[in-house]
């Protein structure tokens, strides 16, 4: 192995992980609110990712507005998915609301299948974002460089969204405890909805930046990201979006380490992220940076 | 008093009645008196998935765990009888790609054998799951048995030498009766019942109802759970098993995750917590699955081509179906009861009473 090569694959490694950690951040900000894994968010970024293919090539926008689009028609989605599938059963048992959440995320997927047929379709080639850049010897597209910077930025604006702002501060209460912040006169309803926008719109960004790097769409492509970043979420401490953020990197590395460094599993590759979750429920239940939450009778 | 014995008896020769009238119409098909080929292939289909379904009734509904890793244990069990199975001389064959492993080119077990091996090695799979996962809160179980069922699928596909990889296995040897399906699937339902009217089975339903108050009262979760959980598998690897015999192939693509999704709709239909509601449910969701399969072709009306029928528009429906339920019945056909014939007098009673009420039934 060439130090070229390592250097290559450390990147591609930081660049996927922080694809995840896009993924994970709205995977955790919706537990540690609703205690709901909401299993729709990866179909969310995969419509995220068919939107952003017809804005494109069907309707020949350029690519910041295709984005802004994209953002906002991601956003609708979430809010419907959450007004639909799980506001009407949030006093239900917690069962039912999870089979809720499973049969939007299959509405959802055999609906993209229904409409835009299993074959999978080109991601725009954006020239901004593919456009390869030579550092030394190693080739890196733009979007594998600028990935990892965006996600650490948008970390930083939901970090200040969460500790700085007002609703920010009802959502640490009604994550805290639920009930209390609704005898607060939390609006809860409000807090949730701005917590699936959040969710949604950094699903959006990463669909934008998962095209770039693997420009092939599917309507099943959402189900194996969204399951690892839900794992990245809780390695890293589900309902702390710091935490989720270090674990999808952690993710993303030991996913393209495994593949660099052990050919003959690469096969495999999909199936690490399940070994880490066993590790940690094992080892480390509450994650890296998660706090322990003991039951109330 | 009399009268109500007198009852009882009615009852009870109705129900043999009805039950004289299901065998003798599986003798008729399965002499090929009546029906097709057709037919009798979704019947023994529905006997299939009877079987796991009430095994995921099981874990889902009566000890309140998520568990989404049927098709996981179904690949295990369907894997388990076509690799032991499948007649030595036409072993070349099939593996005309990778050899099989030596190990196991040599060994051809009956079905019956290989059948209850792979639902022990699905039992077992899922003890070594349940023994992490199953100490923390539910919500784990959920994602942790959707991964191992994927990992289990990626495995098949890998691992050329034991399982052929993506081509999966053929000339699995077919079953000459459809006795083997039903048979199979009446032992189950009856030893699943059987074990929720037991000491354990009463111990599940506490743990569903509240943990905690389940472990004040002396009750091993860990131990109960892990063992609802792991004979839930036994039953799915068995289901699995039958799965194989009756395609007659296996391959890695059967055992999408998306089919444990068929068993939730089940499930949920019949009433999370109902072994009979679950048996219906079986019936009518396996059954609905194969007639609305004309949702899927073009339709014409009136020399008018009616634009939504086209490819994926049944499980369209289907995912729909199971949102409406859980959104607005969330009970089921039948919630927690079992069918009987109190509760179909009941629902008669109900509907005659208040037409325009809240009725709970689908």
């Amino acid at each position: 192995m060439t130090i070229e090569l390592f250097m290559q694959q450390l990147a591609n490694g930081i660049s996927i992980g922080s694809l995840y950690a896009l993924l994970a951040i709205g995977y955790t900000m919706v537990y540690g609110i609703l205690r709901l894994i909401n299993f729709a968010h990866g179909d969310i970024f995969m419509m995220a990712a068919y939107f952003m293919v017809f804005s494109i090539i069907n309707f020949k926008l350029p690519w910041y507005i295709g984005a802004v689009i994209v953002i906002v028609a991601s956003v609708g989605l979430g809010l419907l998915l959450e007004r639909t599938a799980y506001r009407p059963l949030r006093d239900a048992p917690r069962m039912s609301i999870m089979i809720s959440a499973i049969g939007a995320s299959f509405f959802l997927e055999n609906l993209a299948t229904y409409l835009f047929t299993g074959v999978p379709k080109g991601f725009p080639d954006i020239k901004v974002l593919t456009k390869p850049v030579s550092i030394g010897n190693i080739s890196l597209s733009v979007s594998t460089i600028i990935t990892p910077f965006v996600t650490i930025i948008l970390l930083y604006v939901v970090l200040f969204i969460t500790n700085k702002t007002k609703i920010g501060m009802a959502m640490r209460a009604v994550s805290k405890d639920f009930e209390t912040a609704r005898l607060m006169g939390i609006n809860i309803n409000k807090v949730i909805a701005t917590t699936f926008i959040i969710g949604s719109s950094l699903a959006a960004i990463g669909a934008i930046l998962w095209g770039s790097k693997y420009p092939s769409v599917m309507p099943l492509m959402g189900v194996m990201p969204g399951l690892k970043c839900f794992i990245a979420a809780v390695l890293g401490g589900i309902g702390n979006t710091t935490g989720a953020v270090l674990g999808g990197f952690i993710l993303g590395m030991a996913e393209i380490m495994l593949v660099t460094f052990l050919q003959p599993l690469t096969g495999y590759r999909d199936a690490i992220a399940f070994v880490i979750l066993i590790i940690v429920l094992l080892v480390k239940p509450t994650g890296l940076l998660g706090e322990k939450v003991t039951d109330k009778v | 008093m009399i009268e109500k014995v007198e009852n009882k008896r009615i009852r009870l020769l109705i129900n043999i009645f009805l039950a004289a009238i299901f065998v003798a119409v599986i003798v008729l098909l399965d002499t090929k008196k009546i029906g097709d080929d057709y037919i009798r292939r979704v019947l023994n289909l529905t006997a299939i998935y009877t079987i796991v379904s009430v095994s995921m009734n099981l874990v889902n509904g009566f000890t309140g765990l998520f568990s989404l890793g049927q098709a996981g244990f179904m690949a295990i069990g369907a894997y388990t009888v076509a690799l032991f199975t499948v007649p030595l001389q036409v072993r070349p064959n099939v593996f005309y790609m990778v050899p099989q492993n030596p190990i196991i080119a040599q060994i051809e077990l009956p079905f019956a054998i290989a059948l209850i091996l792979g639902g022990l090695l699905a039992a077992l799979a899922a003890i070594l799951i349940g023994i992490p996962v199953l100490r923390l809160k539910s919500d784990y179980l959920a994602i942790a048995t959707l991964g191992f069922s994927e990992i289990i699928r990626i495995v098949c596909t890998n691992a050329k030498s034991i399982t052929n990889g993506a081509l999966g296995i053929k000339s699995i040897p077919e079953m000459p009766t459809m006795w083997v399906f039903f048979g199979v699937a009446i032992i189950s339902v009856i030893i699943i019942y059987l074990l929720i009217n037991s000491s354990y089975g009463r111990a599940f339903k506490a743990i569903r109802e509240d943990e905690i108050a389940a472990e004040a009262m002396g009750i091993n979760l860990f131990k109960h759970k892990v063992m609802s959980f792991a004979i839930g598998a036994f039953f799915a690897g068995i289901g699995g098993g039958l799965l194989a015999s009756l395609l007659a192939t296996v391959d890695p693509r059967q055992f999408y995750f998306t089919v444990t999704y068929n068993f939730l709709l089940i499930i949920v239909l019949g009433g999370m917590g109902s072994i009979s509601g679950t048996v219906i449910a079986s019936f009518l969701v396996t059954a609905g699955l194969e007639v609305l399969r004309f949702f899927d072709e073009p339709l014409t009306l009136f020399g008018v081509n009616i634009p939504v029928f086209r490819p994926g528009f049944r499980m369209v429906i289907f995912s729909l179906l199971l949102m409406v339920l859980v959104l607005f019945f969330r009970n089921g056909l039948l919630g927690q009861k079992e069918l009987s014939w109190k509760v179909i007098h009941n629902w008669f009673n109900r509907r005659g009473k208040k037409k325009t009420g809240k009725g709970g039934v689908a």
